[in-house]
């Protein structure tokens, strides 16, 4: 920890952080769940002011407008759709270059309820992606976190290990292809080493941002209450990096499920990659298309999965946030 | 510089600090035994060769200008300065509380008292602790839903949960309102009549150091220059004509005449 700081500079700073601490515990009256955000500076009105009343219709007014917005968004989306639809509907693009929606959606069917011998079936082949990037996935959010640690820990471990992960950082992820494929043939290896090199480095330098500006007094705390160093990482260390943790967690997503299309374009014979370059070879766009989507929907789906975690691991800011 | 080494500090891992059996003066027992303990900043000695005794059960007040090595005295008996020089020796263990209440902010408030607390059955350690600080329906609460004087309660349950032999307070109060100040003050008083810790509070204010010190002690430039007993009963009245001299006599000492100039 960072907590060498001369003791004088340390009390000059504590009446400021403590006059910060004590404004974001604020008055009793700002615990109150009711009570909309934004409208700090009317906490202290008493409820039955018709300050505090007048303060919540913008609220409701608000909601409805964002519900409204939420509607507006959704009208140029439906609009390309419909023109796409029209558009090969009508033969204006041959329904081999651009399928329409409707014989998307029917290709999915028969690709999900049919195992045919050119594509195998939609959920046969995602399952194979999918273990392909979780593996990836994991070892290089684990990787990541655990360089994370020691370089964040130890001026040792910041010496060692930040180098190579700012060197790593700069290097194009997809050119390391070529040589992975001489290195390691193209097996299943070089793929899943590409999408945890891809996750891993996002991870590595979140992490460690957030393991540094964990709060130098807390480190302090903890060797007043005599924490052991597991204790510390366990109680101060991770939770204190957690908000940046979780948003690296969210990148290395990104860069995971782009490491796996990008790996799955090298010579394969199973998963949603093998399914496109079969439909490929086939001039099949509608099963491209539908291959497409399924990447989409899972990266929508990984999303969303982190966003639950981020709040239940960050419940406690969102109690502060709603007060 | 005048930086001086009379002994060796003796501090094991944690801060935690032992007394030396063989070191002559050690055979009454003391909570604190300090000697000639110095610290500098580059050229500014901000301690400067300092001896301090404190009693088992004693509260002592601290008092001093801003600058005048207060904290950094109090940091050195946590074994949060490593940087010190002399000889310290802390019998027991310490605990803190701090000026800003310094609780974790993603643990519950039953959970920070907890932390780090080797004992049986922590949970329920700390759910005494919190409802002799006032704070037994706010257990499961996260600390930035508490109040100031709420928070600071919950960080004094932590210091105390740990049954400290010596009670380091560092401006605990100073960032409360006036009336949760003398709420405290009680609360204090009756912790320490309770669980009978050795206590340094650290203060600049004069008011609070007559209200609850068995000693006032005044920090100048990194000395202990002006020591004295308050002999008064508790709970004081600080318009008492005794306290009202000592108060003037303590200002005086601090460098503030009765106009209130510097």
């Amino acid at each position: 920890m960072p907590g060498n700081r001369p003791a004088l500079a340390d009390e000059d700073a504590s009446p400021r952080a403590a006059s910060r601490l004590m404004a974001a515990a604020g008055p009793a009256s700002a615990r109150d769940p009711a009570q909309p955000p934004g409208l700090a500076t009317r906490a202290t009105a008493p409820a039955d002011s018709p300050g505090f009343a007048a303060g919540l219709r913008p609220r409701a007014a608000r909601t409805g407008r964002r519900r409204g917005k939420a509607f507006l968004r959704l009208i140029s989306p439906v609009a390309v759709l419909l023109l796409w639809q029209l558009v090969s509907g009508l033969g204006l693009i041959s329904s081999q270059r651009l399928p329409p929606p409707t014989q998307v959606w029917s290709t999915a069917v028969s690709l999900v309820t049919t195992d045919s011998p050119a594509y195998g079936t939609l959920q046969g082949a995602l399952i194979v992606s999918l273990e392909r990037a979780a593996v990836g996935f994991i070892v290089g959010t684990v990787v990541g976190l655990l360089l994370a640690i020691a370089a964040g820990l130890s001026r040792i471990g910041e010496t060692a290990v930040d180098p190579l992960m700012q060197m790593l950082r700069t290097l194009p992820l997809f050119g390391l292809i070529p040589l992975f494929i001489v290195w390691f043939g193209i097996g299943e290896g070089p793929k899943i080493l590409l999408i945890a090199i891809g996750a891993a480095i996002p991870l590595y330098l979140n992490a460690f941002a957030g393991i540094r500006n964990v709060d130098a007094k807390l480190g302090e705390l903890a060797r007043v209450l005599q924490l052991t160093r597991r204790e510390l990482v366990a109680h101060i260390v991770l939770p204190g990096a957690m908000p940046q943790i979780l948003t690296g967690l969210r990148q290395s997503l990104g860069v995971a499920w782009l490491a796996l299309v990008v790996a799955e374009q090298i010579n394969v014979n199973a998963g949603l990659g093998f399914m496109i370059s079969q439909a490929t070879q086939f001039l099949r766009s509608d099963v491209i298309i539908v291959a497409l989507l399924v990447y989409c929907i899972l990266g929508l789906l990984t999303d969303w999965l982190v966003r639950i975690l981020e709040r239940r691991a960050l419940s406690w800011r969102r109690s502060f946030v709603a007060a | 510089m005048a930086s001086q080494l009379r002994g060796s500090v003796t501090r094991l891992a944690g801060g935690r600090i032992e007394l030396d059996p063989s070191r002559p003066g050690s055979g009454t027992r003391r909570a604190v035994r300090v000697r000639g303990l110095s610290r500098s900043f580059g050229p500014d000695l901000v301690l400067d060769d300092l001896d301090l005794d404190i009693a088992p059960g004693e509260f002592v007040a601290l008092i001093g200008r801003s600058g005048s090595g207060k904290s950094t005295l109090l940091r050195a008996l946590a074994g949060l300065d490593r940087s010190v020089s002399g000889e310290l020796d802390v019998d027991g263990t310490v605990s803190i509380a701090f000026q800003e209440p310094r609780l974790v902010p993603w643990k519950r408030v039953s959970d920070n008292v907890c932390l780090g607390l080797r004992a049986p059955s922590p949970e329920a350690k700390a759910a005494a602790a919190l409802g002799e600080v006032g704070l037994a329906d706010r257990t499961r609460a996260w600390p930035l839903t508490l109040s100031g004087g709420e928070a600071q309660r919950a960080s004094l349950a932590r210091a105390l949960v740990r049954d400290p032999s010596l009670l380091l307070l560092d401006e605990p109060f100073s960032a409360l309102d006036a009336l949760t100040r003398i709420a405290m003050h009680q609360l204090v008083l009756n912790l320490w009549q309770h669980h009978q810790p050795a206590v340094l509070l650290v203060t600049h204010d004069v008011d609070e150091a007559l209200a609850l010190a068995d000693r006032i002690l005044v920090l100048t430039a990194g000395r202990i220059s002006h020591s004295c007993a308050v002999s008064a009963d508790r709970p004081r009245d600080r318009n008492d004509r005794y306290l009202s001299a000592l108060r003037s006599r303590l200002l005086a000492e601090l460098g503030v005449d009765r106009e209130g100039k510097i």
